[in-house]
């Protein structure tokens, strides 16, 4: 880990509180609180069926819990939606890539840039000048973002001929093209080979550091979550069963069973 | 490619130019015989501008909307009853506001895309179709209770000058056409076009980057009606030049859908290559009909070929080529190039040789 840190971890911004989600009658997710603390790189693990992906989506307000709060940047958030959620300033990938298909790279991650154009369809449609400045400026900024993660190559084919590995590439370039100041990601790295994880580390590693932005994952490759992570909390079954550096976790008895099944 | 001038590329510049320079100087000057004005030109360009409408909800948004006869129906309507009550609009500005109250039905017609999607939306979407037809029929102040049936259009006069002749009208089709699918493309293109597209490719992911699912629809429902509005609006005054609801039913709403399938979904010029198709295929056939078998085939033959073959056409570049004729023209011409250059590099190295 960087011995200095450029920006250093704060007070809470994200915290939820007691969330409770179910489906009919199978609980999802069982009265779970945790918080992510500014500018920290947090990890959500957990075996199959834990409820992560969940917990993101009752975050992010695709699910609606039953019971329990979501307070982002010190204000409870009441009928929370993916929209709103992205214009306070929280953005996410998603674990089954769910990009825009039939559009470019460039495209897809101008679509991130959303939040940052204001002019209407009647100045689009007559191409004000302001128009021009507005788009200039966001394509500037989506080229840096191709650059950083090093896809230039391939910023005009569309989205859905490319392989797999490269494609959460760009959904990660489109959740950094919103200058949201927390990212979630889900499983940015499910079914990347060894040298895509690295590449994959080194370029969260660089955002967190490099923009401060907090980054809260969900991954299934333990080395990788103890690697890269500040604070790791652990579902099982819905429920918290461990929280604490990487280092508490992993020496943790409970999550210990969990994980070889006891 | 970099935009040189606007967002156009060099490239856009030549074909825009090569497309004026061909419907301006050249069709004018050659083509003489009023038929192709009244019966091809103008109903060509006023379905193709109905066809960017379709495109809009339904290439672009890729919300499926079955009603785009019932906006054109608004549109003209609408065009008759400013004419004859608000004269002081001129026709321009007639053209605008029909458009405008063809969006309005648009916006309302639109509101059941944000809880229905896919096939049931476009039952919905029906609705608008058959309302409207409704709501004009029902109504005589729509038609000046004229008990006829069939009204005549008023004249087209813009500024004083009256647009009367077939290649008048169809120069005032062409100015309206042009204007209106450039912005399109400009809208097509921009941010607007990427939240469209946005919602069309994955609307979940697009909510998460704060694009609004209820307003991307409702607008891109509107623009659609707005220029199925005016392209009715041109219809009845150009084409038609009469006003009757039956003229509007849902027979011409999936003329619109089809020329909007086999020109290729979510591309503008798509629009004026599926309605030339469709509006020509017939003709064609006729012709066939008349020139190689000497009318031997009965008429209603020849018309239900034609429906068997748009059917199987239908069904073909549905499995083959979703993205319709305009990408098969891409093909063809990316073909054409890699030809073009392979030959190059061969005269080249063949040039080498001998020196």
């Amino acid at each position: 880990m960087a011995l200095e840190r450029k920006f250093k971890i704060g007070e809470p911004i994200l915290e939820v509180k007691n969330i409770s989600l179910s489906f009919g009658g199978v609980k999802a997710i069982t009265d779970t609180s945790f918080d992510v603390l500014e500018h920290e790189v947090r990890a959500i693990i957990g075996p199959n069926g834990a409820g992560k992906s969940s917990m993101l989506n009752c975050i992010n307000g695709i699910y609606k819990p039953q019971k329990g709060t979501v307070s982002f940047k010190g204000k409870q958030i009441h009928n929370i939606t993916p929209n709103i959620m992205a214009q306070m300033g929280l953005s996410r990938t998603f674990q089954n890539l769910a990009l825009f298909k039939r559009m470019s790279v460039l495209d897809n991650i101008l679509v991130g840039r959303k939040l940052h154009t204001k002019t209407n369809f009647l100045e689009v449609a007559f191409q004000l000048p302001k128009v021009k400045k507005e788009e200039k400026i966001n394509r500037e900024r989506s080229e840096e973002i191709i650059s950083f993660l090093e896809i230039e190559d391939i910023k005009d084919t569309p989205v859905g001929k490319l392989p797999y590995g490269l494609q959460k590439k760009v959904e990660l370039g489109r959740a950094l093209a919103t200058d949201s100041s927390v990212i979630l990601l889900d499983e940015p790295m499910a079914g990347m080979n060894v040298e895509e994880k690295r590449d994959m580390c080194r370029f969260i590693l660089k955002v967190n550091d490099e923009l401060g932005t907090t980054m809260v994952l969900i991954e299934h490759d333990m080395g990788v979550v103890m690697d890269i992570s500040d604070r790791v909390v652990v579902l099982d079954y819905g429920k918290v069963i461990g929280d604490g550096t990487p280092d508490e976790v992993r020496s943790n008895q409970k999550v210990i069973d969990a994980y070889l099944g006891v | 490619m970099k935009p040189i001038f606007m967002t156009y590329t060099k490239k856009d510049l030549i074909n825009l130019g090569v497309c004026m320079i061909l419907s301006v100087i050249i069709i004018p000057t050659f083509i003489k015989t009023e038929y192709w004005y009244t019966s091809i030109l103008i109903p060509w360009l006023c379905l193709a501008l109905a066809t960017i409408g379709q495109q809009i909800v339904m290439g672009y948004t890729g919300q499926l909307a079955l009603g785009a006869a019932g906006f054109m129906a608004a549109g003209a309507f609408a065009m008759f009853n400013l004419i004859l009550r608000v004269p002081d609009l001129g026709f321009v500005g007639s053209l605008i506001v029909s458009g405008l109250i063809a969006a309005a039905f648009g916006i309302l017609f639109g509101l059941p895309s944000l809880k229905v999607r896919g096939i049931y939306l476009m039952v919905a979407t029906l609705a608008s179709q058959f309302f409207i037809i409704w709501m004009i029929d029902k109504f005589g102040w729509f038609k000046n209770y004229d008990s006829s049936g069939i009204i005549t259009a008023q004249d087209i006069v813009i500024l004083g000058k009256p647009f009367t002749t077939p290649l008048a009208m169809y120069f005032v089709c062409l100015a309206v056409t042009t204007v209106l699918t450039l912005l399109a493309m400009n809208m097509a293109r921009g941010s607007t076009g990427r939240n469209w597209m946005a919602v069309r490719d994955m609307d979940i992911a697009a909510e998460s980057m704060g694009v609004s699912l209820l307003r991307t629809k409702v607008q891109a429902f509107a623009i659609s009606a707005f220029y199925c509005g005016v392209a009715g609006a041109l219809f009845a005054f150009c084409y038609l030049k009469s006003l009757e609801p039956v003229a509007f039913d849902i027979k011409l709403s999936f003329k619109i859908l089809f020329m909007c399938i086999l020109g290729g979904l979510g591309t503008i010029n798509g629009a004026f290559i599926g309605a030339a198709f469709i509006l020509l295929f017939p003709v064609l056939l006729n012709a066939i009909g008349n020139n190689v078998f000497h009318g031997a085939i009965d008429a209603t033959i020849i018309s239900s070929i034609e429906q068997v073959i748009f059917g199987l056409l239908m069904i073909i570049f549905m499995i083959y080529e979703p993205l319709g004729m305009a990408k098969l023209w891409e093909n063809l011409k990316q073909k054409i190039k890699s030809k073009l250059l392979s030959s190059e590099v061969k005269s080249l190295e063949s040039s080498k040789i001998k020196n």
